[in-house]
């Protein structure tokens, strides 16, 4: 196995060749907010929160897609890093509905968890408020659209994982909403096998089981990573493998 | 023999081009003629649209000299006739002087006509016709020499870069694709045109399609792919039906031996002209960019290595091919040779289109060319570009010069700004386009330009402050340096353009809004 060096943050690390700039990140202890990034599934670079400062490189590089290079020296924590990561979070809460008081996932939120993060205690930027709808049309599960970051965990979930392919984003810009089928209501669409996965997957409260309660709502986003491996591998919980 | 063409290209047609050509073929019939004793041959765009529909005359007498006329409703359509028949030599006492337009205005004399040598000459819709003018000989002459690696040199050599806006080198391009390890290839040339105030590309595939086609199958021999995709917007249905019917031809003639060439037409997202969106479009899936690397020359369409060119670019081969890299590398300045295609438009009298070597100053093409006076700037590069003030119109055309303005070459579209326009209205404009663009898939183009597109309205209405502009700037700044593809890394591009040379117009309105408090 090939090992490749680079330095982040001025520390050098040696890692596995195929190793992504977040996974040495997170090995170097490296506190980097990301959203739409979930192990085990594929990445897509969407929240642009992990953006790093790869020295040579033109402009900034996403760490859950960059694969780590011979030499590589990038910086995670320069003003100009923290400013972007800042008013992306901001976007993102000016953008949705997000009301933290009145939702399920208040406490087990990985919103919420980036604002921390990025020191998000104030906001500047016009809120939207944009009209959403819910959809509580099946019969376990809600999909509440005025808290959706549009990471698409749960579309990559159902498709990658579940291989359903339930969920799929409808229209542009502004106006993109994860969808159901061909837009149908989620109770209605019979690919949907109610496995949870999405919900699972999601990072906020937008998709909610609808039994628990704000106290009762876990996080659950290292089952992707866990159903991934135990398919890669063919091992399961039972079988005493994977975690 | 003397001949009549008229243009059936989409402005003209706009303008009455269709009736003007029956009303010219019913003119002929009248006068009791043959087809044959006077051509009329429908072609594509004879530039000048703004004077549509165009009808040109080429007389056979008089050293073969044409004429041309504008504006020409059908009921005129006998004396053209008549005038075709009789010559010149009636001179233009007719009543037509008043259509006539002149031949040797800057606007046609200063052009210099490379892709677009054969467009006004060549019937789209033939084959034979566009056969009859050289098409399709270098690509024969290409498979016949069976030297792809000297043709990639010769693309080099002759200094083309690609012109739907990036200016990447063709030929390292080209390079790139074709020394991927061995496996299949493909080529796609695009045709998602979609820049406000563009349309270059449309004059080229609806009014020499075979000359695309050449330089497409010229460029799948070159990188040694047996197939190739067409992505046409579906905004252009001429384009489309003229790009079928010379595919469909060149199958029935058996002359792609055994290249595959597909058209697939696009369905309203201008995103799908950054080329991995394009890709996914052309794969089936939602048309959404993804982050480059890997580049499509390494994994593209299908995860083939995929070489992905511009109309123009492609249409530009032909031509070098035959008369040499080293004529075309002659040709322009510094980095930028060559020629390239503009489409004017805006507050000037002769909007249309214009082919001139780069290096020619903005304001030949604006203000000789184009006729155009009283201008406030000339906006380039579209949604991504900027401005250029009308004090830097003597700034040569390449693409390292306009970057340095703050704007950009961009794929060619060039719109005229009259004095008095406010820039922060255009740079909302622009923000609008690109807000409603914006796939959604990363969060500074999807939330970021729709924050920028109020802001900009804060100062359109007057009511921008000190705040607002710091903001304006800190946001911009963030939504280009951190957007996933080029729409929204140039998505600021007009806004910062505007605040760099027309600064005081967004500070007017803020002094305005912090004077109304403070009056002493």
């Amino acid at each position: 196995m090939t090992v490749l060096t680079l330095a982040i943050d001025g520390e050098s690390l040696a890692v596995p060749d195929g190793t992504t700039l977040l996974q040495a990140c997170r090995q170097r202890g490296v506190p980097l907010p990301t959203l739409c990034h979930l192990d085990g599934l594929q990445p897509v670079g969407a929240c642009r929160l992990c953006l790093l400062e790869l020295e040579g490189a033109a402009r900034l590089v996403p760490a859950c897609l960059t694969p780590v290079a011979e030499g590589m020296v990038v910086r995670s924590d320069t003003a100009q890093l923290r400013a972007f990561r800042r008013l992306t979070v901001e976007l993102l809460f000016a953008e949705g509905n997000h009301v933290c008081a009145v939702c399920v996932a208040n406490g087990a939120c990985e919103l919420q968890d980036a604002a921390v993060a990025v020191g998000l205690d104030h906001g500047r930027l016009a809120q939207q408020w944009p009209a959403r709808a819910v959809d509580a049309s099946h019969p376990r599960f809600g999909l509440d659209h005025n808290r959706c970051i549009l990471c698409t965990r749960c579309v990559r979930a159902c498709d990658q994982l579940e291989g359903a392919h339930v969920w799929d984003v409808a229209n542009r810009g502004s106006h993109c909403q994860i969808i159901a089928g061909l837009d149908q209501p989620w109770g209605s669409v019979e690919a949907c096998t109610s496995c949870g996965h999405c919900v699972d997957a999601c990072p906020t409260g937008a998709l909610f089981d609808k039994q628990e309660t704000c106290t009762e709502r876990q996080a659950r986003p290292q089952r992707a990573a866990a159903l991934r491996q135990a398919r890669d591998h063919g091992r399961w919980h039972n079988q005493g493998v994977v975690p | 023999m003397a001949r009549i063409r008229c243009c059936t290209a989409s402005s003209c047609r706009a303008a009455g081009g269709q009736a003007l050509l029956q009303a010219l073929e019913q003119a002929r019939r009248d006068q009791g003629l043959a087809p044959g004793a006077l051509p009329i041959k429908a072609v594509g765009c004879l530039r000048l649209c703004a004077r549509g529909p165009l009808v040109a005359l080429d007389a056979a007498a008089h050293g073969g000299s044409q004429r041309l006329y504008g504006a020409v409703p059908p009921d005129r359509a006998p004396e053209l006739v008549q005038l075709a028949l009789e010559g010149h030599a009636a001179g233009d006492g007719s009543s037509l002087a008043a259509h006539g337009i002149d031949a040797e205005h800057p606007f046609f004399a200063l052009q210099q006509p490379v892709v677009l040598e054969a467009l006004g000459l060549v019937d789209p819709e033939s084959l034979d016709d566009a056969l009859a003018q050289g098409t399709y000989s270098q690509l024969q002459r290409c498979r016949a020499d069976g030297q792809p690696a000297q043709l990639r040199a010769c693309i080099r050599r002759s200094g083309l870069r690609g012109r739907g806006g990036a200016g990447y080198p063709t030929g390292l391009k080209w390079d790139t694709v074709a020394l991927q390890p061995p496996g299949p290839r493909l080529v796609v040339c695009n045709a998602d045109e979609g820049d406000p105030g563009a349309f270059m590309d449309r004059a080229v595939l609806e009014g020499d399609p075979h000359r695309l086609l050449e330089g497409l199958a010229i460029a799948a021999f070159a990188v040694g792919a047996q197939l190739g995709y067409i992505y046409l917007r579906a905004e252009y249905p001429l384009a489309i039906a003229r790009l079928r019917l010379a595919l469909q031809q060149l199958r029935q003639r058996g002359l792609l031996d055994g290249l595959d060439l597909q058209l697939r037409v696009g369905a309203g997202a201008y995103v799908c002209g950054e080329e991995t969106a394009l890709l996914a479009s052309i794969a089936g899936g939602r048309g959404t960019p993804r982050q480059r690397p890997p580049y499509p020359a390494q994994q593209g369409l299908f995860g083939c290595p995929t070489l992905i060119n511009n109309v123009e670019t492609l249409a530009a081969v032909p031509a070098i091919l035959r008369r040499g890299a080293d004529w075309y590398a002659a040709l322009g300045t510094g980095n930028s040779r060559g020629t390239k295609v503009f489409s004017l438009s805006g507050a000037l009298p002769h909007t249309g289109l214009v082919e001139v070597p780069m290096g020619t100053s903005l304001r030949t093409v604006v203000e000789t060319m184009g006729g155009a006076s009283g201008v406030k700037a000339v906006q380039t590069g579209g949604p991504a570009g900027g401005c250029i003030p009308a004090a830097l119109l003597d700034v040569p055309i390449a693409y390292e010069t306009l970057a340095d303005l703050g704007s950009m070459l961009g794929s060619g579209g060039m719109v005229v700004l009259p004095e008095g326009l406010p820039m922060p209205q255009l740079a909302r404009y622009f923000m609008r386009f690109c807000a409603s663009e914006s796939c959604g898939k990363c969060v500074p183009c999807r939330a970021g330009t729709v924050q920028l597109e109020q802001l900009l309205g804060r100062f359109c209405e007057g009511q921008g402050t000190a705040d607002d502009l710091q903001q304006l700037e800190q946001l911009c700044h963030m939504v280009q340096a951190t957007s996933l593809c080029g729409l929204g890394q140039g998505a600021p591009n007009p806004v910062l353009g505007a605040l760099r040379h027309f600064r005081h117009e967004f500070e007017q309105h803020r002094l305005e809004a912090d004077g109304a408090g403070s009056a002493p």
